[in-house]
Order: structure tokens, then sequence, then C-alpha cells
């Protein structure tokens, strides 16, 4: 599924030039559920931007389902996007103009399906998420837990291989956090890859495996066995 | 995208927006109001003043006396002559065939009274065929009678002003009233209407031209007027007349005449050059209005960084960003240029009915000035939406406080 060779990124903040991401050699199956922690600044979000294509390396290479990423453009790099990859963030990235079942058919209608067909894909994941007396509500009139359901419903209307989440519960209390933990954990054992970045200990530990991250380097990465 | 779904998306960032959208609507439409309205007027004034020389008629022909040698416009109303137009010479361009009628013309200013009512009026000494060349219509009584150019009478046809300040409310029909040292018995009233050439009909007395030879003790005329049977004459029309005189003159071609095409050509330039500059003073606010659209565009750049990022994040190419954002701003000029377009018909058609003067835009100006709001809308909008398509889509996410 992903393949990371070597693949170092740098920024520059004022003076000083900050590595992102060190030289970072990773793999990982289809299917696997990885938690990524480690101390602010040590790389993880931009692990997570370039696995989602939404960064390039500087230096490296990554292949994504066995596609080389470094020399695509910009349009192939949108489509991969659209048609692999679901993000989850912390602060959901809904539309606040939208309303929830808008929100959740967004990608779909960016990629030019037609609207009953975005409600034939729509529908069952709405059934799911209990999402189906809140449709017609925008962001704002929706709760925490509401509100990363129905960002979960948009990564997912699309079927991606592989779902990013970015500290899915770090805005959410510890009761609607587990009901999010637990949708995106029997998401995974339907076969989709889940990739986890969390300060949370408690959370990380229910992964598979977890990388543990220092100055742009993975410093840990262990395997935890299948309980 | 489909483009229903893309108009949805614009519809609904604009409703998310609304008085931002309502400003710019606002901008767009006076813009195009300006044009409207600024074209209109100078249309308005066009057609006015080429109608008030259509007036005259196609066929028709002046003659002045006196040579004046000019490409066009307007010779000098006085002049000194060197050989008087006599009324025989009009009976004589009356007799040429190509001449459909004649009206001689004496002109002068006399004191008129009735009763102990009196005042200054301008008197034209002319004929039946006057009213007929002119297009006058009495509103009571008839036209000056059909008289031989040389038979004087007592008789008038008086304008509908003249007869307020001399009767009042008293009726004017079959009255005398005095001109210098004559009497004239009032036979018709003429119909309101607006000074026509620099004519105030309203305040004229009409007499027959024999009469105001005498009455002003002059022999030769002010203008003759010379209607022919057809525009097709107007060359060979021209050519005759002045041979005529020119034989009564002993050999002198010693008039001038004008008909209505010099006078037209000279003006119809003029206004028309008018109505451009006027336009393109109006464009100037619809550029303004563009880069109004360039500022808020950007604005809406920066404030919806999250946004274009998550779209980008989804599957969204550059391309269909930059698209939002055009569309977005596409659409409020079109609205805006909409709405301006009919608030300016509405403005034109409020003072057509004030002022009764030909205000209407001409069909062009509503067309360049949409066109023009568009074209604006997407030039400015451009820029913002090309650095919203740029934006790295990391960068758009980052939460604000890292920003």
């Amino acid at each position: 599924m992903i393949r990371l060779r070597g693949v170092t990124r740098c920024f520059q903040l004022g003076e000083q030039r900050v590595m992102g991401l060190d030289a970072v050699d990773l793999d990982v199956a289809a299917g696997e559920y990885l938690a990524v922690t480690g101390p602010s600044g040590s790389g993880k979000s931009t692990l997570l931007n370039i696995l989602g294509l939404l960064d390039a390396p500087d230096s490296g290479e990554y292949w994504l389902r066995g596609e080389a990423t470094a020399a695509l453009d910009e349009v192939r790099r949108a489509e991969l996007r659209s048609r692999w990859i679901g993000f989850v963030f912390q602060s959901y990235h809904l539309i606040p103009r939208l309303t929830a079942r808008e929100n959740i058919e967004l990608p779909m209608l960016l990629a030019g399906i037609e609207p009953a067909e975005r409600q034939r894909r729509s529908a069952p994941l709405i059934e799911r998420l209990g999402l189906g007396d809140r449709l017609a509500h925008r962001p704002g009139e929706l709760s925490g837990g509401q509100r990363q359901r129905v960002a979960i419903a948009r990564a997912m209307c699309m079927q991606p291989a592989l779902l990013l989440a970015d500290e899915p519960t770090g805005n959410l209390d510890s009761q609607s956090g587990g009901e999010v933990v637990a949708l995106l954990e029997e998401l995974n054992r339907e076969g989709l890859t889940l990739l986890v970045v969390t300060h949370d200990a408690q959370l990380s530990d229910r992964a598979g495996r977890q990388l543990l991250m220092r100055d742009g380097k993975v410093v840990e990465d262990r395997r935890r066995e299948p309980a | 995208m489909r483009a229903a779904d893309a108009l949805g998306l614009w519809l609904g960032a604009l409703r998310g927006h609304r008085s931002r959208s309502l400003m710019l609507l606002l901008a767009v439409g006076i813009g195009v109001v300006a044009v409207n309205l600024l074209t209109g007027l100078g249309e308005g004034a066009r057609t006015y003043i080429l109608g008030e020389f259509a007036v005259l008629g196609r066929n028709t022909l002046i003659v002045l006396p006196g040579r004046k040698e000019t490409s066009g416009g307007m010779p000098p109303i006085t002049g000194l002559a060197p050989r008087d137009l006599s009324l025989q010479d009009a009976q004589a361009i009356a007799r040429l065939p190509s001449v459909l009628r004649v009206a001689p013309l004496q002109a002068g200013q006399v004191e008129v009274s009735v009763g102990n009512r009196n005042r200054e009026a301008f008197t034209l000494g002319t004929s039946h065929e006057f009213f007929a060349i002119r297009q006058l219509q009495v509103s009571q009584g008839q036209a000056l009678p059909a008289l031989h150019f040389d038979e004087a009478r007592a008789v008038c046809v008086i304008g509908a002003k003249l007869r307020r300040e001399l009767f009042g409310n008293a009726p004017a029909l079959g009255q005398w009233l005095r001109a210098g040292d004559r009497r004239f018995r009032v036979v018709g009233i003429l119909a309101e209407r607006g000074e026509s050439l620099g004519m105030d009909f309203g305040e004229m007395l009409i007499i027959p031209v024999a009469s105001a030879q005498t009455l002003f003790d002059r022999e030769g005329l002010f203008r003759v007027f010379a209607e022919l049977r057809g525009p097709h004459l107007l060359a060979s029309g021209k050519a005759q007349i002045r041979a005529t005189i020119r034989e009564r003159h002993e050999g002198e071609d010693d008039i001038t005449l004008i008909g209505q095409d010099a006078m037209l050509a000279a003006f119809a330039d003029i206004l028309r050059a008018l109505t451009l500059a006027l336009a393109g003073i109006a464009a100037i606010s619809l550029l303004v209005a563009g880069i109004l659209i360039m500022n808020v565009t950007w604005i809406s750049v920066s404030q919806r960084t999250a946004e274009i990022g998550l779209l980008k994040a989804i599957g969204a190419t550059s391309a269909q960003v930059r698209l939002l954002f055009l569309g977005e701003a596409t659409l409020l000029a079109l609205a805006g240029a909409v709405a301006g377009l009919l608030l300016g018909e509405a403005l034109l058609w409020a003072g057509r009915r004030l002022w009764d003067f030909p205000l209407y835009a001409p069909w062009w100006a509503g067309a360049s000035a949409l066109g023009l709001a568009l074209l604006t809308a997407l030039l400015f909008a451009w820029l913002p939406a090309s650095r919203a398509a740029a934006m790295q889509p990391v960068d758009a996410l980052r939460p604000q406080a890292a920003r």
C-alpha cells in the first residue's frame, strides 16, 4: 500500500532550517492500523501530509499502491487523493454554509458523480453513522461528535483505501471520542488502511502498529500482537 | 464536476457571504447603470437634435439670400446680401417642375396688442404652404388662406402662448389684434409644440407675406423654403433653383442653399462622439467595480484558506478551485449587470415620462456594459482565484494559529 524510501522534507522557519522528515523509510501493508505518536514538531503531521499527497517530499520516493508519486502532476495527485485517500482532521474542516448532507457528498460532487448516485452511495454510510436526522443541519448546529462523524462520512464516501486521521479525537469529550475511535476501528476491520496521528497514549495503544517519531525520524516501530 | 453542481456551489458561497455579495452587486450595478444612463442621455440628445432637423423634411431646401462659401454648418442668420430675394424669385422657384411647394419668409419683431395688453412678438410673413412644409397644425380655426404671394390680407395665425398672453381666457378666434400700425383678425391658433429649429412657434404671429412686407416696409425676403417632389430630386432641384435665380439676378450666383443633409452630417458626427465620450466615462465606473471585485475576491480567498485546503484534500484540482472563485465573481457581475440594466432602463423610462425627451440607451450600450462587467469580473478575479488554486493544501489546512 505505502512504501517510503529516504523521504526528507525541510521547512524554512525564519533563519532556521527545520527537518520535518529526515530520510524516513516506511512500509505499510493494506489493512494495517497504525498510530503515529511523538512530541510536537517531531514530524508526525508532515508524514501524514506527505502520505496524503497534500505535500511533496524534497527528496526520497513515495509509492502509493505501487505508483511512484514524485513525478506526478497536480491533476493526477488530486485524482489519487479523490479516489484512494480519505482525511479526518482534528478541527473537522466542514464547510459551515453547507448542510451535513452537502458536506458528506462534496468529494463525490467534485468528482462529477450524478446526484442520484451520490445519494445511493452516501445512504448506507449515513445510516451507519447515525446521522439520518441531522442531514439538513449545518455544522454549526451539530455537536462535536456529530461533526466528526460527518467528516468521517465525507472521507469514506469515495470508498478510499487509506484513511489518514490527524488527532481525530483531539476536540472531543471522552465519550464521543470513544465512539469515533470505535467507528474508525470498525472500518479498519473491514479492510481500510488506517493511520492515526495522536498525542493520546490510550488511543495509540489500541493500534496494531505504533510508530514513535522524534526530530523527523521514526525512532520506534512496534507491533502489538493481536489480542 | 457537473455544471449544475458548480452553479450550486457558487450560489451557496454567494448566499453564505450575503453582505459582501450585495456590495459587489451594487458596485457592478452602479457601473452598468452609469453606462446605460449616460449613453442614453447622449443618444437622447442626438435623436432629439436630429429629430429637430428632421422636422424640416428630407425634401426641403432653404434658400437664403447671399452667397456663403461653406462646406457645412449654418450660414449666418443675418448678412448683407448683394441682392434681395424677391417674391418674384419665390414664384419662379415655385414654377420649377421638381418643386412641390414654396413658402417665402419675411420675419421681424413687432409690438402686438389687444385692448391694453401688449407685447413684442416674433412675426413671420409667409404663405399657406409654410404650414405644410413645417408640419404646423392649428388647434382652432385654420391655417393662413391660400393666397397669391403678393396678395395682402388682414388675417393672422397666432401661437398658443401668445394667444394666452393677449386674450387670457377670452375666445380669440375671429377677434382683432393690432400689430405695429395694422390690424389683423385671428383666423387660427397653432397647436402646442415646443421649439423647433430655434423657432418658438408658441409665441409667434404668422401673417401673409405681402402683409408683412408692408408691415415691415421691406421688400427682400428673409428666406424661401422650397419642398421638392422627392428626395431623388435633391441634386437636380438644387441646380434648377440656382440656375433660375442666377438667370433672374443677371448672372449673379448670390444665394445659399441648405438641405437637411448638410446640417445633419455636421451634427450627427459631433453628437455620436459625445455619446461615445459619455459611455467611456461611464465605463470607468465599471473598471472601479472590477477593482472592487478583485479586492473582495482577494479577501475571500484569504478568509477561505481552510476551505480551499479542504477542497484540495478531498480531491479538487487547482482548476476546480480556480473555477469556484471565478464562477462566484462572474455570477456576481452577471447579476449586478442585469440588475443595473433593468434599473438603467427604468430610470430612462422615468426620464422619458418626466421630460418628454427621447432617452433611449442604444442596444450596444447595454451589450457592451454587460460584456465589460463580465470581462472585468473575470480579469480581476483571475489573480486572486489563481492564488487560491496555487495554494498548497498543506499550507491551507494548517490551523489558524500556526499560519
